[in-house]
C-alpha cells in the first residue's frame, strides 16, 4: 500500500467497500490457519489487515499433501482407485469414477449399461452428500450452527445407504476400472427411493432455514463477485461457474456415461434472488444441485437394466496394460471438474505420469483476487463458497 | 494411426483448430497428433509459447479461453521436461487440444501463460514445484505444495529423497 | 449467634408479604461485628448463579439446541446425562491454568474476574421476591444499566491482555457492540421507568401488581411498551453477545474472540459472567416490562388465581421463570439464525434501534400525559 493511515469502513449500495483514511496506522499481519475454525482444514492465509479490512490475503498449500502423485508412479492402474478416494474425501464415488473414466479411455473398454447406471446413482448420492456438507459448514461459516446438523443428518442416510453398497462409508473403493465391486445389494433401488421421497421435503426445509434467512441473504449477497469472464479465465468449473451465471456442466457439455439419457435441469442463477457470480449464487446453485440429483436419482431406478446374469466384474480387465498414449479426461464432480491427466508408456502396468486436476485447487487459486478489500467476516463468507476439501486442493 | 481412417468429430475439430495455427505460426509448431484419446501438438520453439497461448484464447475463431489442466511431465529418455495444457473454447466452439512445451531438463525454461490464464499460475507453480522447470516471467513462481526449503523436484523420475528435513527423518 | 438474632430470621418468615422483610431482615444480623446477613445476602445471588449455570444454563442449553437439532445432547454421565455439567466442571478445574508467556499477565488474570464482578454486581439490585432484594437502591434501574458496562473493561483488558490478534479483535469488536447497544436498551428501559415513574426496582414491581394478574403489567398497559420492550430485547442480546449478534466470539471467524488464549476456570468464570448477564438482562427485561415478581394470573371471580400465586416464594418462582422464559428465547434465536457481520451490527444500532427507541420515549410520555 502506498499509504497507511487509519481507515474509515462504508459501504455503498450495502456491498462496496468504501475505505477513507486520515490518521498514520500500520498494516497488522493476521495469520489466518492452518488451525482456524473456517478455513475447512489446513489452508492457510496470510492476510494484511488494516482494522477489520483485508487488504490483500495470500493462501498457502500444502499442509495435506501425501503425494498422490508420486504415489501414482508406483501403483498399478487399478491400484490407484483407493487413492482417488482421499482426495476430494467427501466425494469418494465421484473421485473414483473420473479416474476410471480415464483409464477406460486409454484402455478403450465397452462398460456394461447397467454399470454405467449404479455409477451415476452412487455418484448422484455421493453429490447430495457433500452438497449437504458443503452447504452445513457454509451455515456454520455464517453462525448458523443448527442447519449443518439437519444436513449431517440427512448425509448420514446417504452414507449409509453407500456403505451398503460398497462396504465402506466415506472412502469406498467401488468404482473400478471397466467395472464396479459389487453390484448393488437387492432392495437398494427400493431403500434410494425411499430416501429420496424423504429428502424432497427436507430440501425444501433446508431452503427455509437458511437459503431465505434474511440474515444469511444479508451476509452473502453482493459479497465476493466473480464475473463470468473472470471466472472462466481462472477455470473455475462446478458451482463456482454457474455462480457466475455460466451454463456449463460437463455432464451435459462434454457427456459422459449414461448422462445423455437423463433428464435434468442445469442450475444457474437469474440475478433475481442473488447478484451473478455472488457467495448467495454459488450458495443457491448447490441447493438447486440436489434437486436435480435427486430427479436423476429417480431416473435411474426407473431406468436401470435389470441384475439378471450381470456380473459387475465381467469388463474389468484382468490386467491393465494400456497402449501407449495419454489421455485427458475429467468428470462433473460435486466442486467442479475433476480431470486426470495420464500418460502410458504402453510397456508397465503403471502409468508414467497420472496428474490429478483438483477443482478445489483451481478454484482456490481465486482467493487472492476475490478477498482484495474485503472485511474479514467476507473472507469467512468467500471462503466457505468456495468450498474447498484440503484433501483436493493439496492432493 | 492408420490411414483412412475417419476421425471422430472431436479430432477433426481439434484438426480445424490446430490448422489455424499452423497457419499463423508456421515451423514454431509441431505435427497435429490426431490421436483419439488426447488429440495434440508440440511448440518446438518455447519462446514463442506465449504468443501462440495469447493466440489461441483471442482468435476469433479459437477462443480457447479455458485452460483445464496444465501438467507438468518428465520426458527423461529425451533428457526433457514439459508441460501439457489442456485447453477448450467454454461456451464458444466445441473444440479442444492439448498442447505440449518442452525445455531441456537441466536449467530448462519455459516462458509463463499465467498472463494469458490467470489458472495457469498455480499450475505452473505446482509443475516448478515437483520437476524444476523455471517460468520465465511467471509473476510469483515458488514452490507451493512441498515446503520452501525442501531438496530436489519429487515428480522427477531421477529423484532421490533428503536423508532428513530439519532433524527428521525423511524415507521410512 | 445471640438469641435475638436467631428470632430476627424467624420473624420474616411470619411477616408475610411485607415488601423486603427478608432481606431488612438479614442485613440486620450481625455474628457479633461481622455482618454475617450481609455476607449471607451477598451470596444468594452468587450461588443462584452458579446453580443455575449449572442447570439451566449449559445442561439445559446443551439439551434444548439438541432437541432443536434432532440430536439427543448429553446421554452420557448419569441419566440423560444430568451429570454432564458436573463432570465437565472436574475437567475445567484439573486443567493446566495457562497464562501464555508473551501476555499480560496482570491484564490476563485481571479479565476474567472484571467481567464476572461487573455482571455479578448488577444482581444487587435485582429484586427476587417481594421480600428479598440485594440492595433496594432508589436509583436501581439506573445503576443496573450502568455497573453492567464494567464488563466492557474486563473484556478489553481480557483481550488486550492476551496478546492475541484474534482476542484483540474480539474484544474491541465487543465494545464497541456492547457501548453502542447500551444507548437504545437504557432509553428503552427509560420508558417503561417513565411509566412507572421510579427507577426503584421494587417500586417498578410494586406498581405492576394488581387482582388481574398480568393485565397490570406495563407490556399490556399501553401498546407503545411493546416498541420499547422489543427493542430492549434486541439490543440486551448484543449487551451480551449471544446470536445473532455474537460477533465478538464469532467462533468460525476469531476462533473465539477475547477469551481465545482462557483455559480452564478463567474459561469457566468468563463462561459464568455470561450466563450471570444473560439471566440479569432477562430479568431486567421482566421486571420493567413483564411484572417481575408479579403473579400473571389474574383473579376470576370465586377462583382467586392472584391471591393464590402471590407471596414472597411465588414471587421468586415468577422472577426466575420469566428470566428463564427470555433465556430460552435467547437460546433458541441462538441456534436459529446466523450471525450479522460487524457494519451491519451498528446499522442495525444506530440507524434502527437507537431512532426507534427515541420515538418510543417520545410517544410514550405523549401517553402518560394524554391517557390516564
Amino acid at each position: 500500500m502506498a499509504e497507511q493511515g487509519s481507515i474509515r469502513v462504508s459501504r455503498k449500495d450495502d456491498n462496496v467497500v468504501v475505505i477513507e483514511k486520515d490518521l498514520a496506522t500500520e498494516e497488522m499481519l493476521l495469520s489466518m490457519g492452518p488451525q482456524h475454525p473456517s478455513t475447512h482444514g489446513v489452508l492457510k492465509l496470510e492476510c494484511m489487515t488494516d482494522g477489520e479490512v483485508v487488504t490483500s490475503a495470500e493462501p498457502y498449500l500444502g499442509y495435506l499433501h501425501r503425494c498422490f502423485e508420486k504415489h501414482c508412479e508406483v501403483v498399478d492402474y487399478p491400484g490407484i482407485v483407493p487413492y482417488t478416494d482421499r482426495m476430494d474425501y467427501l466425494t469418494g464415488m465421484n473421485n473414483e469414477w473420473a479416474y476410471c473414466i480415464a483409464v477406460e479411455k486409454l484402455l478403450d473398454i465397452e462398460i456394461p449399461r447397467r454399470v454405467e447406471f449404479i455409477r451415476v446413482m452412487v455418484s448422484e448420492l455421493n453429490r447430495i452428500a457433500s452438497h449437504l456438507v458443503a452447504i452445513g459448514t457454509y451455515g456454520i461459516d455464517l453462525g448458523a450452527f443448527t442447519p449443518f446438523l439437519f444436513c449431517f443428518r440427512d448425509r448420514e442416510h446417504i452414507l449409509n445407504l453407500l456403505e451398503w453398497a460398497s462396504g465402506a462409508r466415506m472412502l469406498y473403493n467401488y468404482v473400478w476400472i471397466g467395472g464396479v465391486a459389487f453390484d448393488i445389494p437387492a432392495d437398494f433401488n427400493k431403500r434410494v427411493k425411499e430416501f429420496v421421497d424423504y429428502f424432497r421435503p427436507k430440501v425444501v426445509e433446508l431452503y427455509k432455514l437458511l437459503t431465505e434467512n434474511e440474515i444469511f441473504v444479508k451476509r452473502t449477497k453482493g459479497i465476493g463477485i466473480m464475473p463470468a469472464d473472470v471466472a472462466i479465465n481462472y477455470a473455475w468449473s462446478g458451482p463456482m461457474l454457474r455462480g457466475s451465471g455460466v451454463k456449463w456442466d460437463l455432464r451435459r457439455n462434454d457427456p459422459y456415461s449414461v448422462y445423455p439419457e437423463l433428464d435434468f435441469n442445469v442450475p444457474v442463477p437469474d440475478g433475481k434472488f442473488s447478484d451473478v457470480g455472488d457467495c448467495l449464487s454459488r450458495h443457491l446453485v448447490r441447493a438447486l444441485e440436489m434437486e436435480e440429483s435427486l430427479n436423476i436419482i429417480e431416473q435411474c431406478i426407473s431406468k436401470m437394466p435389470g441384475s439378471e446374469g450381470f456380473n459387475p466384474r465381467s469388463a474389468v480387465p484382468k490386467r491393465v496394460r494400456p497402449k501407449a498414449g495419454e489421455v485427458y479426461a475429467r468428470a462433473e464432480n460435486p466442486r467442479g471438474e475433476l480431470g486426470f491427466y495420464i500418460q502410458s508408456d504402453g510397456k508397465s502396468t503403471k502409468p508414467l505420469r497420472c496428474k490429478a486436476r483438483s477443482s478445489c485447487f483451481v478454484n482456490l487459486s481465486a482467493m487472492k483476487d476475490l478477498s482484495k478489500g474485503q472485511l474479514i467476516p467476507d473472507l469467512v463468507a468467500i471462503i466457505g463458497s468456495i468450498d474447498i476439501v484440503l484433501g483436493e486442493v493439496d492432493r | 494411426m492408420e490411414e483412412g481412417r475417419v476421425l471422430p468429430q472431436s479430432v477433426q475439430q481439434s484438426a480445424a483448430a490446430y490448422a489455424v495455427i499452423r497457419e499463423q505460426f508456421g515451423s514454431a509448431v509441431s505435427d497435429f497428433d490426431a490421436n483419439e484419446t488426447m488429440p495434440f501438438f508440440e511448440v518446438l520453439e518455447a519462446a514463442k509459447w506465449p504468443d501462440i497461448a495469447l493466440f489461441m484464447r483471442d482468435h476469433p475463431k479459437l477462443k480457447f479461453n479455458y485452460m483445464a489442466c496444465l501438467s507438468g511431465v518428465d520426458y527423461q529418455a529425451e533428457e526433457q521436461l514439459g508441460i501439457v495444457c489442456n485447453l477448450e473454447s467454454l461456451g464458444e466452439f466445441p473444440h479442444r487440444i492439448a498442447v505440449k512445451v518442452k525445455c531441456p531438463r537441466d536449467g530448462g525454461s519455459i516462458p509463463t501463460a499465467a498472463y494469458v490464464w490467470h489458472t495457469a499460475n498455480w499450475h505452473e507453480r505446482e509443475a516448478y514445484d515437483m520437476f524444476g522447470m523455471q517460468f520465465t516471467g511467471h509473476p510469483d513462481l515458488r514452490r507451493i505444495l512441498c515446503p520452501e526449503d525442501w531438496e530436489g523436484f519429487p515428480l522427477r523420475k531421477d529423484y532421490r529423497v533428503q536423508e532428513s528435513y530439519h532433524g527428521i527423518k525423511v524415507p521410512y | 449467634m445471640s438469641i435475638a438474632a436467631i428470632s430476627q430470621i424467624r420473624l420474616p418468615f411470619l411477616m408475610g408479604n411485607n415488601l423486603n422483610a427478608w432481606s431488612d431482615a438479614l442485613a440486620g444480623l450481625t455474628l457479633s461485628w461481622f455482618p454475617l446477613g450481609l455476607v449471607i445476602i451477598a451470596a444468594i445471588p452468587l450461588v443462584f448463579i452458579a446453580l443455575y449455570a449449572l442447570t439451566y444454563g449449559v445442561y439445559g442449553e446443551r439439551k434444548i439446541s439438541a432437541f432443536m437439532q434432532d440430536r439427543l445432547g448429553p446421554m452420557e454421565v448419569g441419566k440423560w446425562g444430568i451429570l454432564q455439567t458436573l463432570a465437565d466442571i472436574l475437567k475445567l478445574l484439573q486443567k493446566e491454568d495457562i497464562v501464555p508467556t508473551s501476555a499480560d499477565k496482570f491484564l490476563f488474570v485481571v479479565g476474567p474476574g472484571i467481567l464476572f464482578v461487573g455482571s455479578f454486581l448488577a444482581f444487587a439490585v435485582l429484586p427476587f421476591s417481594p421480600a428479598f432484594i440485594g440492595a433496594n437502591l432508589n436509583v436501581g434501574l439506573f445503576y443496573a444499566i450502568g455497573i453492567v458496562a464494567l464488563e466492557v473493561v474486563g473484556i478489553l483488558a481480557a483481550g488486550w491482555g492476551s496478546n492475541n490478534k484474534w482476542s484483540l479483535y474480539g474484544a474491541v469488536r465487543s465494545v464497541a457492540q456492547i457501548v453502542s447497544y447500551e444507548i437504545p436498551a437504557a432509553i428503552a428501559l427509560l420508558c417503561g421507568a417513565m411509566m412507572a415513574g421510579t427507577l426503584d426496582m421494587q417500586q417498578i414491581n410494586v406498581l405492576q401488581s394488581g387482582p388481574y394478574g398480568f393485565a397490570h403489567f406495563y407490556l399490556f398497559q399501553s401498546p407503545i411498551a411493546w416498541l420499547p420492550f422489543l427493542i430492549y430485547f434486541i439490543a440486551s442480546l448484543a449487551e451480551t453477545n449471544r446470536a445473532p449478534f455474537d460477533i465478538p466470539e464469532a467462533e468460525s471467524e476469531l476462533v473465539a474472540g477475547y477469551f481465545t488464549e482462557y483455559s480452564g476456570m478463567k474459561f469457566a468464570v468468563i463462561f459464568l459472567a455470561e450466563y450471570g448477564s444473560m439471566f440479569m438482562v432477562s430479568a431486567i427485561i421482566s421486571i420493567v416490562f413483564l411484572g417481575g415478581w408479579n403473579s400473571p394470573l389474574p383473579n376470576l371471580g370465586s377462583v382467586a388465581l392472584y391471591d393464590w400465586t402471590s407471596g414472597p416464594v411465588w414471587g421468586a418462582f415468577w422472577i426466575i421463570s420469566k428470566g428463564f422464559f427470555f433465556i430460552f428465547v435467547q437460546m433458541w434465536l441462538r441456534w436459529t439464525l446466523p450471525r450479522l457481520r460487524v457494519d451491519q451490527l451498528m446499522y442495525l444500532c444506530w440507524k434502527v434501534l437507537t431512532p426507534f427507541a427515541f420515538i418510543s420515549f417520545v410517544l410514550t410520555a405523549i401517553w402518560e400525559i394524554y391517557v390516564p
